[in-house]
């Protein structure tokens, strides 16, 4: 579905991204991982072309990402960003009718159609009873939804998230990741999910990408990418590695400096 | 809170335009020779045959060469305010953004000044013209340290601007000091807005800006919206973004340049009434732009209507009566918001 072949970018002169190549193929949830600056956010933008590499190129199903416009991007890929700015807050509906924009083109007005879609949508997200609150009324995991049915309005056949879970507490963030789970499962909808939860990625992804200082350092299943040696020399710090208790993928635990 | 449909926008639009229809109709009414308000209106309606020749000949010329004039302009000036403020306030990301933040305002002051100065009267074409060449001079000023690799980056605008303004209020302070007390008089008129030399041509002169600024606004009025909660956000909802700034930027200057350059800097439309109108209808730009338009307009006129009659003969500057009454209107709206929203 995304092949992204041998792709470098830099802000100013440091390379933030270098000859970074893989493919996520449909259906796919693709977590991203990494330290800080290793190039998580960076890579994310990238795959929607909020930012545009200065050496290789994206293929979304077999186009150069180059070749689409804002709109048609917009149409298939949707995006779950870590905060949005709430300057004048829009209603809950306002901002999943949001969503619609790519359909509406030159047209100012939301159809029949558009609502029914929205609704829809925030029916999925079990957001409709507070349809008529302003957003900035609800609470993190409520507000994460908003935005996960606003994705969800655009109609997409990829949703990329970034690092959804933060400030989310252990309940929002189950809840919000199950959310994601069924859509890739039942939608079948691509997730590209960049995280700082090792274990999350571990636990809900099928395959991982591990970066380090923009380039991937392995890229494979959470086993093979979750181990206690790619752990410790991308991160720099002692981890121990055993498995979750009841799905059995790896799981890291913190481990005190000097102590066991 | 209502969703915003068609429907919505038109009726609210259709019955704001009434308001403001009444409120030039009273303004023309109202001013130290007293014109009898039915005479006044079919005085104004002297096109229609069976009207001609209503009224002596002064009375024709108070109402139809001088009130109505004014109220146009003052209307104009005070939607092109409006929908300027609203349109700064979400590109900026600031609900602190008037017409005036990118300096252009001050553009246009030094200008002016320098038309008084050179002795051309404020009721000739000369001051506006020139005062629209300092304020574009002061727009391309801005956005060319503004614009990097033909990006706008809006903090690096915004301080462009403010420090573009700080400049050219240096100016405007050297050029006061260097004023005789006649020209000194004129000039403080001037900078807290004046409508008293309103005329044809004045309209003529800022029509055009305004009305094409404000329509190429609402024309991206969904995408304003869409900007308002960040740039990566409206990319990733499918925007042009650097075309829709460059636009909406550019749009909102012109207005503003027009603007203070008939009738000098009135201060607080541009910031007061976009807020008033998302308390009382929301924030979406599709209903904010025309409401505030329009509201901005009958604002204006009632306040230039009162800065014309409240001490009459004497004229008071329009900016004067535009944050007195403005400030606790605002207050007030803000306390009562909840209420307001489900207009």
């Amino acid at each position: 579905m995304i092949e992204v072949n041998s792709v470098s970018f830099r802000y100013h002169e440091e390379w933030v991204l270098q000859g970074v190549s893989f493919r996520v193929e449909k259906g796919e949830f693709v977590g991203v991982i990494g330290p800080n600056g290793s190039g998580k956010t960076t890579l994310l933008k990238i795959l929607y072309r909020l930012l545009a590499p200065q050496k290789g190129e994206i293929l979304f199903e077999f186009v150069s990402m180059k070749k689409m416009d804002r709109r048609d991007i917009a149409k298939r890929i949707a995006v779950v960003a870590q905060e949005t700015q709430l300057l004048f807050p829009f209603s809950v509906l306002e901002t999943v009718l949001m969503g619609r924009s790519p359909y509406l083109g030159h047209f100012m007005f939301e159809s029949e159609k558009d609502l029914e879609i929205a609704r829809k949508a925030m029916e999925w997200t079990r957001i409709l009873p507070f349809s008529e609150r302003p957003i900035d009324e609800l609470s993190g995991g409520e507000r994460k939804r908003v935005f996960i049915a606003r994705a969800l309005a655009q109609e997409p056949e990829v949703i990329l998230l970034d690092e959804p879970t933060v400030n989310l507490d252990v309940h929002h963030q189950t809840d919000f990741l199950d959310l994601i789970l069924t859509l890739n499962r039942e939608r079948g909808l691509t997730i590209v999910m960049a995280s700082h939860d090792i274990n999350i990625a571990s636990e809900f992804c099928d395959r991982l990408i591990l970066l380090q200082g923009g380039k991937i350092y392995q890229i494979g299943t959470p086993e093979e990418v979750v181990t206690k040696e790619n752990i410790e020399s991308v991160y720099g710090c002692g981890v121990w590695v055993d498995q979750h208790p009841v799905s059995g993928m790896p799981r890291i635990s913190l481990l005190k400096k000097g102590g066991r | 809170m209502k969703l915003i449909t068609r429907k919505r926008v038109t009726v609210i639009s259709i019955l704001l335009s009434l308001v403001l229809i009444v409120i030039v109709l009273i303004s023309i009414t109202m001013g130290s020779v007293r014109v009898p308000p039915l005479r006044s209106i079919r005085i104004l309606f002297q096109f229609i045959p069976g009207l001609k020749g209503t009224g002596n000949e002064t009375e024709r010329t108070i109402i139809l060469s001088l009130r109505l004039p004014r109220a146009i302009l003052a209307g104009l000036v005070g939607a092109g305010l409006s929908v300027s403020g609203a349109t700064f306030q979400a590109l900026l990301r600031n609900p602190l953004a008037d017409p005036y933040i990118l300096g252009v305002s001050s553009g246009a002051a030094v200008g002016a000044i320098i038309a008084i100065l050179l002795g051309l009267g404020v009721s000739s074409f000369g001051l506006p013209l020139v005062s629209f060449l300092g304020a574009l001079l002061s727009i391309l000023a801005v956005f060319y340290c503004g614009r990097q690799e033909g990006r706008i980056h809006p903090h690096t605008l915004l301080l462009a601007g403010v420090i573009i303004g700080s400049f050219l209020s240096a100016l405007i302070m050297f050029f006061i000091s260097l004023s005789q007390k006649e020209e000194l008089r004129t000039i403080i008129f001037w900078l807290m807005g004046d409508f008293s030399f309103s005329n044809a041509r004045a309209i003529l002169i800022v029509l055009p800006y305004i009305l094409l600024g404000i329509l190429l606004l609402y024309l991206r009025a969904r995408h304003l919206n869409l900007i308002l909660s960040g740039e990566e956000n409206a990319v990733q909802l499918g925007v042009d973004v650097e075309r829709l700034k460059l636009i909406s930027y550019l749009s909102a200057s012109l207005i503003t340049a027009a603007s203070v350059s008939v009738c000098g800097l009135i201060g607080f439309v541009g910031l007061i009434i976009p807020h008033s109108v998302r308390l009382i209808f929301g924030p979406d730009h599709r209903l904010l732009i025309p409401a505030s338009a329009l509201i901005g307009a009958s604002f204006l006129i009632a306040c230039d209507t009162f800065a014309r009659t409240l001490l009459a003969p004497v004229e008071l500057p329009v900016g004067v009566i535009t944050a007195a009454f403005g400030g606790p209107f605002f207050i007030y709206l803000l306390r009562t918001r909840k209420v307001m929203r489900t207009l």
